[in-house]
């Protein structure tokens, strides 16, 4: 926890200490989202700052500001894909696979005299992508709701013993407002009163 | 012992940690009967206070049986009490907690420099709220160690089972005090924001209170059968608008008391488009909050009406509509709930049968599952209302 470091908080003496650790809320498919994101700002960061290379070993010299616009792209999609909301990081990465894939095709032809890195890049997008693929069906799966769940009905759950009511009002009579707590009757009660006709 | 520890976000585990043991004379050991999962946690299960250190317990709603005591709290305690335990640590003498408000104890935060830095001054101690609010080790495991336990307890009698007791620690004097901070009058229609287990809370106050309606505001069916289920009137935000069905049921006028009982956390859908904003803002740091319900209830609100919240916020709302507020003349009340202050009457109710707060438990766990009780809670997945956990 960089933040936590920063603030160079420290845990009390006494304190319970961990001895082993047990099984994590997390689930794989959720570490395997986590591992996506950091892999998006390790690409986007080299997309960024060196298009030229990877125009020239790709043999897409013309593709340079294409490429960096790529690099803000996964940059963009790491971030919610490291967030609680990993899902909607993962469509977009999926998104930008197809992206990758389609810019990538393009010098696939036989007159690039770098067609077979850009064979290899596709291969590695295509795996990727299917990571992705698995993330997003992982995470979904996880973090649904469940079939029935909005289906659910508490409707016999009152909570009011005595019936919705006989409860409604019943603690008015042995409990006042504290005087801090008063937000009402101040101002009538400071008006002078009307002259009766 | 067993207990629930942050490791990260959306990383609890069950750990084996080392037993807590007396530090102070005024200190107290509870062994946990039983222990609950808060809407609060989902905030630091969500990593939105930076102030977690891994490592640290988790849970602030926890009941039990006192096993040791230190030698200042024996007047008040003694071994084989049955007592339920506050989320809020006090000490009982200080200004704040003279006063009632012992959320805000000047003397149980043991990080309070961190406290007076960050909130410009320090606020009370809570158990396993982040450091913060003094970095206290939690009630998600089998032993606690209660410090002012002299102070911070709530004894319950035998006879009356966990799941109806359990509830004093946190949830159910929260929402009275939502409601009780609307000095609700007969007449009044009081919106509530949010049916998870504070709403629920709050709805069955403000019925106790004596409201005349009591209108409930959320997305998920299985939550709006629960408020409907104490005579509340339901909301749901995806399918109609919010401020229309309020102006309908209250004659144009808008409710005279609206509840914010969900926070930080508002739920996010293009239905309202700010939460997108406030989303993409809080990924980039650029904002803590999503105060969609606090935007929504300022501008129904009826003119010099009363805002209560008790939905946390954690740092900076972009957007607040002080304008309205301040030409509408509303008043805002809002706190971590003061717990004790209130526990004495509701520990009567429950025992009176005016009031049964079981209700709201949906599913029960061995502590070992509470990682993936977690994940539940916050997926709202299985109808998942409010998580109980025995160690
Ligand atoms: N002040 C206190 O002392 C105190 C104590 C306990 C909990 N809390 C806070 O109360 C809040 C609620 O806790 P909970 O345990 O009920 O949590 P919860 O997450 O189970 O419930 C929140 C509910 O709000 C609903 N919601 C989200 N957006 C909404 C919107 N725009 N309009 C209406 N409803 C919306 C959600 O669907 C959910 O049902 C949390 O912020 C929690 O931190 C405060
Ligand atoms: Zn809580
Ligand atoms: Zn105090």
């Amino acid at each position: 926890m960089p933040l936590t470091n920063l603030t160079g908080i420290a845990r009390s003496e006494g304190d319970p200490r961990i001895q082993s650790k047990g099984p994590s809320s997390l689930t794989d498919a959720d570490r395997l989202a986590r591992a996506l994101g950091w892999f998006s700002i390790g690409l986007g960061v080299v997309e960024l700052v060196a298009p030229g290379r990877i125009a020239r070993g790709l043999g897409l010299e013309h593709k340079e500001g294409l490429i960096r616009a790529f690099g803000a792209r996964e940059l963009a999609s790491a971030v919610p894909t490291l967030s609680v909301d990993k899902s909607a990081g993962l469509a977009a990465r999926i998104g930008g696979d197809v992206l990758d894939l389609l810019t990538l095709s393009t010098a696939l032809h036989p007159g690039n005299p770098k067609r077979g890195n850009a064979a290899v890049a596709t291969a590695l997008v295509l795996g990727v992508t299917l990571l992705d693929l698995v993330a997003y069906a992982g995470v979904t799966a996880a973090h649904r709701r469940g079939p029935d769940a909005g289906g659910r009905n508490y409707s016999d759950r009152s909570g009011l013993p005595k019936g919705i009511q006989e409860s409604r009002g019943l603690a008015r009579k042995d409990f006042k407002t504290p005087p801090d707590y008063r937000a009402e009757g101040t101002v009538a009660a400071a008006l002078p009163a009307p002259p009766s006709s | 012992m067993k207990a629930l520890v942050w490791h990260g976000k959306e990383d609890i585990r069950c750990d084996r940690v080392s037993d807590p043991a007396i530090e102070h004379p005024r200190d107290a050991i509870i062994k946990v009967t039983s222990c609950a999962i808060c809407g609060s946690d989902l905030h630091l299960f969500h990593n939105l206070v930076p102030a977690m250190l891994p490592g640290d317990i988790m849970g602030h709603e926890t009941m039990g049986e006192v096993v040791e005591v230190g030698s200042a709290a024996k007047g008040k305690l003694k071994k084989g009490d049955r007592v339920v335990i506050p989320f809020t640590i006090q000490c009982g003498e200080c200004e704040q907690c003279r006063r009632g408000n012992f959320s805000l104890c000047r003397q149980s935060n043991r990080k309070g420099e961190l406290g007076d830095k960050v909130f410009g001054h320090r606020t009370g101690g809570l158990f396993g709220y982040t450091h913060l609010t003094g970095g206290y080790p939690g009630g998600q495991a089998e032993y606690l160690r209660v410090p002012f336990s002299d102070t911070t307890h709530i004894k319950v009698p035998d006879g009356i089972e966990d799941e109806k007791l359990l509830f004093l620690s946190d949830i159910f004097p929260t929402g009275w005090q939502a409601a009780v901070q609307c000095d609700i009058q007969p007449g009044d229609t009081v919106a509530v924001w949010g049916c998870g287990p504070v709403g629920q809370m709050a709805i069955r106050s403000a019925i106790l209170l004596g409201a005349e309606q009591v209108v409930a505001i959320d997305h998920l069916p299985e939550r709006l059968s629960m408020a409907a289920a104490a005579g509340a009137i339901t909301i749901n935000f995806e399918e109609e608008s919010v401020v229309e069905r309020l102006n309908e049921l209250t004659g144009g006028e808008g409710p005279h008391k609206c509840i914010d009982a969900v926070g930080s956390e508002s739920h996010v859908s293009l239905g309202q488009p700010d939460t997108l904003l406030d989303r993409a803002k809080q990924m980039l740091m650029a904002e803590n909050d999503r105060p969609h319900v606090l935007r929504e209830a300022i501008y129904v609100c009826r003119p010099a009406g009363v805002i209560s919240i008790i939905g946390v916020y954690l740092g900076l709302s972009d957007k607040v509509p002080m304008g309205q507020a301040m030409n509408k003349g509303l008043t805002f009340r809002m706190a971590q709930a003061h717990v004790p202050r209130w526990t004495g009457d509701l520990l009567r109710r429950i025992e009176q049968g005016e009031i049964d707060p079981s209700f709201v438990i949906t599913h029960k766990a061995d502590l070992a599952d509470g990682p993936a009780m977690y994940a539940k809670f916050r997926d709202k997945a299985d109808g998942c209302i409010k998580v109980m956990l025995q160690p």
